[in-house]
Formats: C-alpha cells, sequence, structure tokens
C-alpha cells in the first residue's frame, strides 16, 4: 500500500498535475481573501471557503482522471493484478496519493485565518472548522472521481464524465427546486433517477435481466407507496436531493456550525465510492 | 510447483479455455505454444491471478490463487504481453517500486533491485526514463520487473515479440540462464523459439491442450509416419495400381504436375522404409520415377497437425501426454498410442497440404 501511496503522489508531483491542483485553489483562496478580507474588511474567513466550493467542480477531474484509467492505458494494471497485494490495499494507497495533493494547498489556506488573526477579530474555529469540511467534501468527491476513472481507459472521458457528475452535483439542490412541489412530480422525477441508475447498473454488470429486474422491483416499491400515500410524495423529490446534496451539507459549515452528522455523511460516501471502486478493478479480472 | 486442474475460461459465450489441466514441475522450461488466440495469455493471466477462471483450479505451491492469491502470487513473477512499465519513471525508481509492492524488506530493496539489474543487463540504462528506452530494453525492464524478489516461478507472456533478431537471441540466452535457476513458462506462437529454449513444450489449440511433452517425444511420437514424395510419369490409375501391393500404405495423394509427370505423395502406416518397393513397383510397370524423397514428421507437422483442427473436432482433445506431467492420471502408453493411430488415420492430408503451402 505504502509503495502504490509513493508512487502516486511522486507522479502527480513529477508531472503537472499535482501544481496545477494546488495552484488552482490557492488562487482562488487568495482573491477570495483578498476580496473579502482585506478588501472588503469582512472578519470571517468560513466565507471565503464557502466560495471555494465550485473550484472543485475542476480540481477533482483534473485529479482523479488519471488515477486509474491511465494504468488501463499503459497496461500497468496487469502489474498491480500480478502483485501479492490486495486490490483494497491498492486503491487506498492511490486514494491516499490523491488526499496529499488536496491537502497540501489546505495546509497552506490554514495560515490565512491565523494571519488574519493578528490584524482583527478573526473566529478561528469556525475558519478551521470550514478549512476541515471544505477537505472532507473535497475527500468525498474524490472517490466518486475515483470511481469514475475507474470505469474507462481513456483519461479525457474520465475527466469529462467526472466534470458532468461534478456539475450536476453541484448544482442538483438547485435544480431539484424547479421541480413543482406536486405529488405526483416528485413520482415522476424520483421513477426516472431509478431509471437512470437502471441504466448505469446495466452498463457496469451488462446484464439485462439483472439490472431490469432491480430496476422494475423499486419501481413498483415505488409505485405501491405512491398508491397508499399519495401525499407523503409532495415536495419529496427536491427533499431527498437536498439532504444528499454534499455541497449543502458543506454550506453547513461555512455558517458556523461544526455538524458532525456531515463529516460523517462525506466519510459514508468516501467508502461506498471506494468499495465500488475496488468492485469495478475486481470486477475486471472476471471479463 | 503449480498445479491447473480443469481450467475453463468463458468470456460471455465464447470459450477462450476448455479444461485445461497440466502440472509444472521445478527446474524446467516450459513452453506454451499456440497459434495466436489459441488461450496462451489467458491460460497465464489465470495462473498469475490477474484473470479469474469461469471453473478449475490453480495451485501454486499449495496455495490457491483464487482464495489465498498474496501468498500464492509471492511465487510468481509475470510479464505480461505487454511489459507494465510506467513510463514517467527511471528503470531503478520503477524497479525499487516493484520491489516495495511486491513486499521487500526494507534491506533486501537496493540489492533485489541491483540483482534484477545485472541479470538483465540494463545497467547502461539504469538511471533513464523508462519511456526513453528502445523495445528492447523496455521488454528487459519488464523481465528485470518479474526477477524482483526472486520468485521461484517466472512466467514469461511472449518475451520476443517485436524484438530484432539479435534482441531475440540476447533474451533467449536470458531466458535459459534464469531456467537454470528458476522454473520458467514462456509462451510463443513462434515454434523455433520455443524448440530452441524450452525442455517441455505444451501445445495449446483452440483453448484446449491438446499435448504436452518434451521436444524429442513429441517428434517421436508421429516418427511412425514414413512419407514419400515423388514425381513419376504416369497415370493416377497407374500410380495406384503400382502401389497397391504395398499392404503398409495408408494413403496417396496424387496433383498433376501440367508435363505429363504427376506429383504423388505416399502416407505409410509403419516405420519401414518403402523407397525400394515403391521403386520396384514402377520398374515392373517400366514407369519411370524422376525424383524420390522420404520425409520424417518434424515438430512443425505435430504442431500443425494438432493446431489445424477445428474446435468441434473433439479427436485432439483425448490427446493429451505421454509422459511425466500427466493431467487426469489416466494418461499413459496406450493412451499415446491410440492417439498416434489416430492421427494416422486422421486427416493427415490436411497437414501435408498446409505444410505444402508453407514451404
Amino acid at each position: 500500500m505504502r509503495a502504490i501511496f509513493e508512487r502516486e503522489v511522486s507522479s502527480y508531483y513529477n508531472g503537472i498535475q499535482g501544481y496545477l491542483c494546488g495552484a488552482f485553489i490557492l488562487l482562488f483562496a487568495g482573491i477570495y481573501t483578498m476580496g473579502f478580507n482585506l478588501t472588503d474588511g469582512l472578519a470571517a474567513f468560513e466565507s471565503v471557503m464557502s466560495y471555494m466550493d465550485f473550484i472543485l467542480i475542476i480540481v477533482i477531474p483534473i485529479l482523479t482522471m488519471r488515477i486509474i484509467s491511465e494504468e488501463r492505458r499503459q497496461k500497468t494494471d496487469q502489474l498491480l493484478y500480478s502483485l501479492p497485494m490486495s486490490m483494497t490495499k491498492i486503491v487506498i494507497g492511490k486514494y491516499f496519493a490523491m488526499l496529499v495533493v488536496l491537502i497540501l494547498p489546505l495546509i497552506v489556506i490554514c495560515a490565512y485565518p491565523y494571519i488574519l488573526s493578528m490584524y482583527g477579530d478573526v473566529s478561528l474555529k469556525t475558519a478551521y472548522s470550514a478549512i476541515l469540511a471544505y477537505f472532507f467534501l473535497s475527500a468525498a468527491l474524490a472517490s466518486i472521481g475515483m470511481f469514475i476513472s475507474s470505469l474507462t481507459e481513456n483519461q479525457g472521458i474520465s475527466a469529462g464524465i467526472c466534470f458532468i457528475c461534478m456539475l450536476v452535483i453541484y448544482y442538483g439542490s438547485t435544480l431539484a427546486n424547479f421541480i413543482p412541489a406536486s405529488g405526483i412530480a416528485s413520482l415522476v422525477a424520483v421513477a426516472s433517477v431509478i431509471l437512470l441508475v437502471g441504466l448505469i447498473l446495466n452498463s457496469l454488470i451488462k446484464n439485462i435481466a439483472i439490472s431490469a429486474g432491480v430496476t422494475a422491483v423499486l419501481e413498483l416499491i415505488l409505485g405501491g407507496a405512491y398508491l397508499l400515500s399519495p401525499s407523503s410524495f409532495e415536495n419529496l423529490f427536491p427533499q431527498i436531493v437536498s439532504e444528499l446534496s454534499v455541497f449543502d451539507r458543506f454550506y453547513i459549515f461555512t455558517t458556523g456550525i461544526f455538524d458532525i452528522t456531515s463529516l460523517v455523511y462525506f466519510l459514508s460516501i468516501t467508502g461506498v465510492f471506494l468499495f465500488l471502486t475496488v468492485q469495478s478493478l475486481e470486477k475486471r479480472r472476471w471479463n | 510447483m503449480i498445479q491447473v486442474s480443469h481450467l475453463s475460461k468463458k468470456y460471455g459465450s465464447r470459450t477462450a479455455l476448455d479444461d485445461v489441466s497440466f502440472d509444472v514441475e521445478s527446474g524446467h522450461i516450459y513452453g506454451l505454444l499456440g497459434p495466436n488466440g489459441a488461450g496462451k495469455s489467458t491460460t497465464m493471466n489465470i495462473i498469475t491471478g490477474c484473470l479469474s477462471s469461469t471453473d478449475g483450479k490453480v495451485l501454486i505451491n499449495g496455495y490457491d490463487i483464487f482464495e489465498e492469491p498474496e501468498k500464492a502470487k509471492k511465487f510468481v513473477g509475470y510479464l505480461p504481453e505487454q511489459p507494465p512499465l510506467y513510463q514517467d519513471m527511471t528503470v531503478t525508481e520503477y524497479l525499487t517500486f516493484v520491489a516495495k509492492a511486491k513486499g521487500a524488506k526494507k534491506s533486501a530493496i537496493s540489492s533485489q533491485v541491483s540483482q534484477a539489474i545485472e541479470n538483465t543487463q540494463i545497467s547502461d540504462v539504469a538511471g533513464r526514463l523508462i519511456k526513453h528506452l528502445s523495445k528492447g530494453y523496455k521488454q528487459r525492464v519488464g523481465i528485470a520487473q518479474a526477477l524482483i524478489g526472486n520468485p521461484e516461478i517466472i512466467i514469461l507472456d511472449e518475451p520476443t515479440v517485436g524484438l530484432d533478431p539479435l534482441q531475440i537471441i540476447e533474451i533467449r540466452d536470458l531466458i535459459k540462464q534464469l531456467g537454470a535457476t528458476h522454473t520458467v513458462i514462456l509462451s510463443s506462437h513462434i515454434l523455433s523459439e520455443v524448440r530452441a529454449v524450452c525442455d517441455h513444450i505444451m501445445i495449446i489449440s483452440h483453448g484446449k491442450l491438446v499435448a504436452s511433452d518434451t521436444p524429442e517425444n513429441l517428434e517421436s511420437l508421429l516418427a511412425g509416419a514414413v512419407s514419400v514424395d515423388m514425381t513419376v510419369k504416369a497415370t493416377e490409375e497407374e500410380v495406384r495400381t503400382a502401389l497397391s501391393q504395398i499392404e503398409t500404405i495408408s494413403e496417396i495423394t496424387c496433383s498433376d504436375a501440367g508435363d505429363g509427370t504427376l506429383s504423388v505423395s505416399i502416407r505409410t502406416g509403419g516405420t519401414e522404409d518403402i523407397r525400394e518397393r515403391v521403386f520396384f513397383a514402377f520398374c515392373d510397370m517400366r514407369r519411370p520415377i524422376l525424383q524420390l524423397t522420404t520425409a520424417r514428421t518434424s515438430l512443425e507437422d505435430v504442431f500443425l497437425e494438432l493446431t489445424s483442427h477445428e474446435p468441434s473436432g473433439g479427436d485432439t482433445a483425448a490427446f493429451v501426454e505421454t509422459a511425466g506431467i500427466a493431467s487426469d492420471g489416466d494418461a499413459g502408453a496406450s493412451h499415446t498410442e491410440d492417439n498416434a493411430g489416430g492421427l494416422n488415420d486422421g486427416s493427415l492430408d490436411e497437414e501435408v497440404q498446409s505444410d505444402e503451402s508453407n514451404i
């Protein structure tokens, strides 16, 4: 695991990727600190972090695009498969390397509120909790990006799909608000999402019987639930999306609240997608 | 050392490997021979744990590659068809990474790396980026990678493919050297290569193991089949009449050469040299023989015979093994004879034709 980790870190910093991600985060952190804290004289550093979220839409695809897809393209995955090391360790080694690339610029950013506090009354606790939450948020998104990278051997495609996913996650809760509050609208929206999940499942396992079966069962349960209690479907979809939204969870921290359930939520997402990445790699052994 | 039993692999509806079984003993160089797409790489990928089988078992020193992969893989060094090299690393960096990833102790890493570099003679390029190396050197780095950790078994998938003739000779010499201290399994579709390097040949065709023996035994297996090629000035009917008195002849193929002569190919079932009798038979009929040559079956013939069958031809599937590394335990002398007979009265003309077209 350590060997994989070291190789990936050195690969990030032998090339441009590691520096690019760091520079991007630091550039925007600098601009917003300049604007909010220095020019406008705002004493809350967490508001800087609240505007930093959209940068992840660009940083995460750059960070994750080649992490696994490149192994497939160069056929070095054969080496990984033949190593006396479990796939879980390999995936975790790679994941930790990505975390290093994410955490290094954040360590630099940690100095900002401290420096600002020398010249004014800055709440360090809320500032650092916002930075911590930002790290957890980016770690969760990186695991999603890593999973996407494991699905293709073309890093361009991986980056593209990852970018679209990040956009959907970012704007998800805003878009969901456009869905009418009526029960039937939520029913249709949830049914469409189930259908989409079924299609993705089918493209992954390439077994139409299983994926169609799973989709049908889920749709039936949904239909049954709607028939039983149509009223509970009112405004359901926007609510679900908002509950699941990774970014909404992050905004809680930027308002000065330390919400431990949100951190657990970020960790759960990370766990699920690391698991899926391992499965995606293990599955390739079977094909 | 390696026990492969009843290995099968299906890609969807296509069967890549069909009930392949063999044992690998230590201290030999094994050659996995077969035409392109026969299942060589699939077999190797399964043995090294890169691919899972649909059915069957692979034991490496007693450890199941699917159930205890981490223990089993420690005994194996693998060079896949395309060397798995990180282009952005130098040779030394790459080999150090592999040593660490294979779990070498810190103190042993540098000695293992320098040993592998020395064995594969890549010390001149040790500090260069892998992407700048020539194909031959990349192949060597790939082999060096397989040697890291000093595994007992080295598996090389088509190690000489794409190399120039000089490099091929160098890599073959290297493999021979490795064979002195390791068990080596290499795959190839080039017969001369396997023959030059290996002391045991396994022929795979259409996903089935059709033969497994030493090169000498494989040749002697079909040595009974003597063939005589001749050119005579006679009609086909006259040829058949003349030859009808020689009872060991199993097959006669005639083709009109155009200038009033006939090219005749004769196959016999026995080992007896029939040239004299053929000569006198034509003498009696006063038909001149313009040319008369005899040929014994070579390893090429064995290879062509065993691999030219369509997958549906079940006969070849039964033809497994003569000595040493039995598969199902029922292999033996009678088995061999059966098959030798089967080969003779089987479609040998097919082989002759393909032989001719090759020559």
